[in-house]
Order: structure tokens, then C-alpha cells, then sequence
């Protein structure tokens, strides 16, 4: 972990986080279906301060085309930060944790997606996050699965996705920014809630085997939780007001 | 290792049906490791060096270690930086140019696993407070390619950092100097260990070979310390896990990892 000195109170006697959440409670999500008019499916997601983009082009022809497969249509992933997202700017410049992160998307959404009706295609997941703060693979991970089942790609499950970590020696669900840095383990999880598969995890931190196991319920059932709204991200474009 | 063929296929089919009898392609048990050699200070002019082998797996690390500026929000803190490259002699899809994600991933999931698990004691890799620090890089490269190069990789870290000696500078006239024959061993706190398992079918198998490598469908990598907590992980592959493997995947790195680090610690005490 980031291993700085917490400059304020994590946890306080009441079980209440330094921003005013209880243990079990997410930040404040949004999640919208279908918000650009070019792409073939859009989602936007508003995951506490974190606001991200996500828009996917495809199935479509691949370039170069020797990354084509014959037997399946393939993902790819960028995941990409405005220099103005962080509080230091950014070099635009794809860096090696992006590039990294790119790549736990991909592999965490593709057990989803069926791609094998799509041989020699490409379908494309461009994620943009305009405000970073704290857990953006997750929240990125969550809005990318929203945003396919838009582009009406035809899916196994969604992806939906939440940390869980260590503060202040409480194993506590969807770490922020601030308990990231100052806290003693993060643990981003993707979680296929209908299939019960874990497509995505990663943890920094030290964990004791029965934290471990802990830390793992407790950001599976936080993936539950996104995995709600969602739906009703979904629901609400499809079904909502009789638009569409 | 990146392409697949129907050779790839045909393996996968005869894997999959030995694990279904309970055995594996090169006669190993489901959660046993390959055998293990470490060459410690293979390379004199390093401050501490390894050579790894994992079955036929060989990768090499290198520790340089030289004053260096303080990152600014880690001004009491040295440095530590971990490294991994594929050499194109390592393999023949290898090639030259900017690093691939998963050579990326790699060096990575290595750096994570020995930076979170605090191994180095930083806090002691100070010459003044925010103006100039000890620098530690650990750099590996890969020599020869049998899968699993992140606990290859790790390992080949470890010992090295294990075996490495630090020389001692000090500020004279705001200038870092080196204070000549003051050598000593670099402060450590734990010796992490990384267990890296494949998912192929229902089965979860211990340090994939290549082929294992090939034909997985997912796989964990789990370090754990000296006090059998786990420190670090990092899932990949195109398929999940469910959480029941999720927590049996733990179980195992901790009990295998105990035995690795046994031989860690002999590598440590045979170059003293």
C-alpha cells in the first residue's frame, strides 16, 4: 500500500469511514447506458468522485489485420487517464499501470463476452477516465460491461466490480482514495454474479488467510450491489419513459 | 506462446485428460512445484545477483544499488525498483522493441509482490531526508522460457536482494559520497513468495510448465511473507475463478510458498 501516514481519522469509534460510509457501503454509483452518439455503445459512470466514459466500436474489421483469429472475434482494451484527472497532471502518454490495467480489463470482461459468433472481428472498449479517485479499474470494469451489453453484443453475464480492503485493521468495502493510500490492503474484485466466477482480482496490502477469505466475501457482495444498478442502467435506456 | 495451433489443441486435450486421472504431463502432483536451483552472486559486479531455474525456466537478477533522489511525497523512504525483461535468446516468438503488456504485467506482478510485502526495509535507505536516498533495482531478465515466469521471476528477486550488500554514502559539503569499506547486508524485514497457479478446466495446478502454460484458462498469482500472510495477488487469464478456488488458491500459496521459502533461506546462508 501507499504506506503514508493517514493525516485523519479512518475509522472512528462509531464504525463510520472518513467519509462519513459505514463498512459495507459503497460511494454514491451512477451508472448510464448509451451517452454517445457515434459509438455502437456508450456507458458513463460516476463512481464517488471517479467519472469515467466508456465507448465500444464493433464487432468490426481488424486492423492490423494478423491480430485477426479465424476461430473468434477478439477484445481489446485501452484504458487511458486525462492528464487533467489526477491532482499532478498526467502524461498523456499510455504508462505501464495503464497499460497494465488495459490488460485485467480485457481478460476480466472476455470470460462475458461471446465473442466466438464474431470470428476475424475486433470489438474495441475505449475507457476514459476524466476524473480519477480510487478504484477507477473498477469502476471502469463495470461501466465497460453496461456499455457492451448497449453495443448489443450478445454477453454471458455482466462484469460488475468493487474493491474491498483493509482500514484501519476492519476489512471495509470499496476503498477511496484517501483509505488507499493510508489504508493496508486494496483488493479490486470482478464478479460474474450469475455465473458466481471471479474474473477479476488483484490485491496490495497484507492480508491474514482469514482476511483474505473475508475480503473476498465482502467484495463479492459489494459487486452485487453494482451489479443492480447495472441492470437498471440497462432497464432504465430500454424500458425507462418509453424512450427507445 | 502467444499464438495457438491445433498442436496447442491436441496438448490442451491430452493435459486436461491426464488431470482427469489426477496426473499431470511431466509426472508432478497437482500442487507440487518443479525442482528449484538459485545461484546466488552469479553476476561479482552486481550488489547482489541470482540465478534462478524453475524446471527449465531460467531467469537471472541483478541488484544495482546507488544513491538517487527521493520520490517528493516519499522523502524519508529510499527506493526500490523492480524490473523484467524477456531476451529474445529466451524464446523464438520473442522480439525486440517495446515491451508487450503481459512482459509489463510481469515485471509488474514481480515488483508488487516483494514491494508490498515491505521486504526492504526503506525507512533505513536514507542519506538526508528529501534530498538524497538509496536507490535499490532489482533488474531480471528471462533466459530460457518454460512458463511460469512470475514466480521464476520473483524467486530470482528475492534471493538476489537476499544475498545483496549495500555500500554507505554520507553527506559531506551537500555532496553524496561513498564511505569506502563500509559494506553491509541490505536490511530486510520478510521473504516474500510467489505462487502462481493455473486454472485448466475445474483443475488448479501448481507453477504451470509451457505447456500447462499454453493451455490454461486462468490463472492466480499469490505472494505470501515470512508470517504466512498473504501480500499480494493478481488474477489473469480469459476465464474467473470461483470464489470457493479463490480461497483454496489462497490455502495453497501459503503451504507451498512455506517450502519455497525454506529453500530461499538456505540460498541465503550457502552465499555467506
Amino acid at each position: 500500500m501507499g504506506g503514508r501516514e493517514a493525516t485523519m481519522v479512518l475509522l472512528d469509534e462509531n464504525g463510520i469511514r472518513c467519509d462519513g460510509r459505514k463498512i459495507d457501503e459503497t460511494r454514491k454509483i451512477t451508472i448510464k447506458a448509451g451517452v454517445l452518439k457515434n459509438a455502437d455503445g456508450s456507458a458513463y459512470i460516476e463512481f464517488g468522485d471517479n467519472k469515467i466514459l466508456v465507448g465500444i466500436f464493433g464487432p468490426r474489421d481488424v486492423h492490423p489485420k494478423h491480430m485477426s483469429d479465424t476461430d473468434t472475434g477478439i477484445l481489446r482494451v485501452r484504458y487511458h487517464m486525462e492528464p487533467f484527472s489526477v491532482t499532478e497532471r498526467k502524461n498523456p502518454a499510455p504508462s505501464r499501470r495503464e497499460i497494465e490495467i488495459s490488460k485485467v480489463i480485457k481478460e476480466a470482461l472476455e470470460p462475458a463476452v461471446m465473442l466466438e459468433k464474431f470470428p476475424r472481428t475486433a470489438v474495441d472498449v475505449f475507457i476514459e477516465v476524466l476524473q480519477a479517485d480510487g478504484g477507477t479499474r473498477c469502476a471502469a470494469l463495470s461501466a465497460a460491461s453496461v456499455a457492451l451489453a448497449d453495443a448489443g453484443i450478445p454477453m454471458r453475464d455482466l462484469v460488475a466490480a468493487c474493491a474491498s480492503g483493509k482500514v484501519a485493521d476492519t476489512i471495509v468495502l470499496d476503498v477511496n482514495n484517501e483509505e488507499d493510500q493510508a489504508g493496508q490492503a486494496d483488493m479490486p474484485i470482478g464478479y460474474m454474479p450469475n455465473l458466481k466466477k471471479i474474473t477479476l482480482l488483484q490485491l496490495d496490502g497484507i492480508l491474514t488467510p482469514e482476511e483474505y477469505k473475508k475480503c473476498v466475501e465482502v467484495g463479492v457482495n459489494g459487486c452485487k450491489i453494482v451489479y443492480e444498478l447495472q441492470k437498471k442502467a440497462l432497464t432504465d435506456k430500454y424500458f425507462g419513459n418509453g424512450s427507445d | 506462446m502467444a499464438s495457438k495451433s491445433v498442436i496447442d489443441e491436441l496438448k490442451k486435450t491430452q493435459i486436461l485428460e491426464l488431470l482427469e486421472q489426477g496426473k499431470r504431463v511431466d509426472g508432478r502432483a497437482l500442487d507440487e512445484p518443479r525442482e528449484i536451483s538459485i545461484e546466488t552472486n552469479a553476476i561479482p559486479k552486481a550488489n547482489g545477483s541470482a540465478k534462478v531455474r524453475l524446471g527449465d525456466t531460467e531467469v537471472l537478477c541483478g541488484v544495482k544499488i546507488q544513491p538517487d533522489r527521493p520520490f517528493p511525497d516519499m522523502g524519508d523512504k529510499g527506493i526500490f525498483i523492480c524490473t523484467a525483461e524477456l531476451l529474445p535468446l529466451s524464446h523464438p516468438t520473442v522480439e525486440t522493441g517495446p515491451p508487450q503488456p503481459h512482459v509489463i504485467e510481469l515485471a509488474r506482478v514481480t515488483d508488487r509482490g516483494i514491494r508490498e510485502s515491505h521486504m526492504i526495509d526503506l525507512s533505513q535507505l536514507v542519506i538526508e531526508k528529501d534530498k538524497s536516498v538509496v536507490g535499490v533495482f532489482a533488474d531480471i531478465v528471462v533466459i530460457d522460457y518454460d512458463g511460469n515466469l512470475f514466480d521464476a521471476c520473483s524467486y530470482a528477486a528475492t534471493a538476489a536482494l537476499l544475498t545483496s550488500t549495500t555500500p554507505k554514502w554520507t553527506m559531506v559539503d551537500d555532496k553524496v559520497t561513498l564511505v569506502d569499506g563500509e559494506e553491509s547486508p541490505l536490511p530486510t524485514t520478510t521473504i516474500p513468495v510467489s505462487v502462481t497457479m493455473g486454472k485448466i478446466g475445474n483443475y488448479i495446478i501448481v507453477d504451470p510448465n509451457g505447456d500447462e502454460w499454453d493451455s490454461m484458462d486462468a490463472r492466480i498469482t499469490i505472494t505470501t511473507n515470512s508470517d504466512g500472510n498473504i501480500c499480494a495477488l493478481q488474477k489473469g487469464g480469459s476465464d474467473g475463478f470461483t470464489q470457493e478456488e479463490i480461497v483454496q488458491c489462497g490455502e495453497i500459496s501459503v503451504r507451498v510458498g512455506a517450502k519455497i521459502r525454506e529453500k530461499l533461506k538456505e540460498s541465503q546462508q550457502g552465499s555467506q
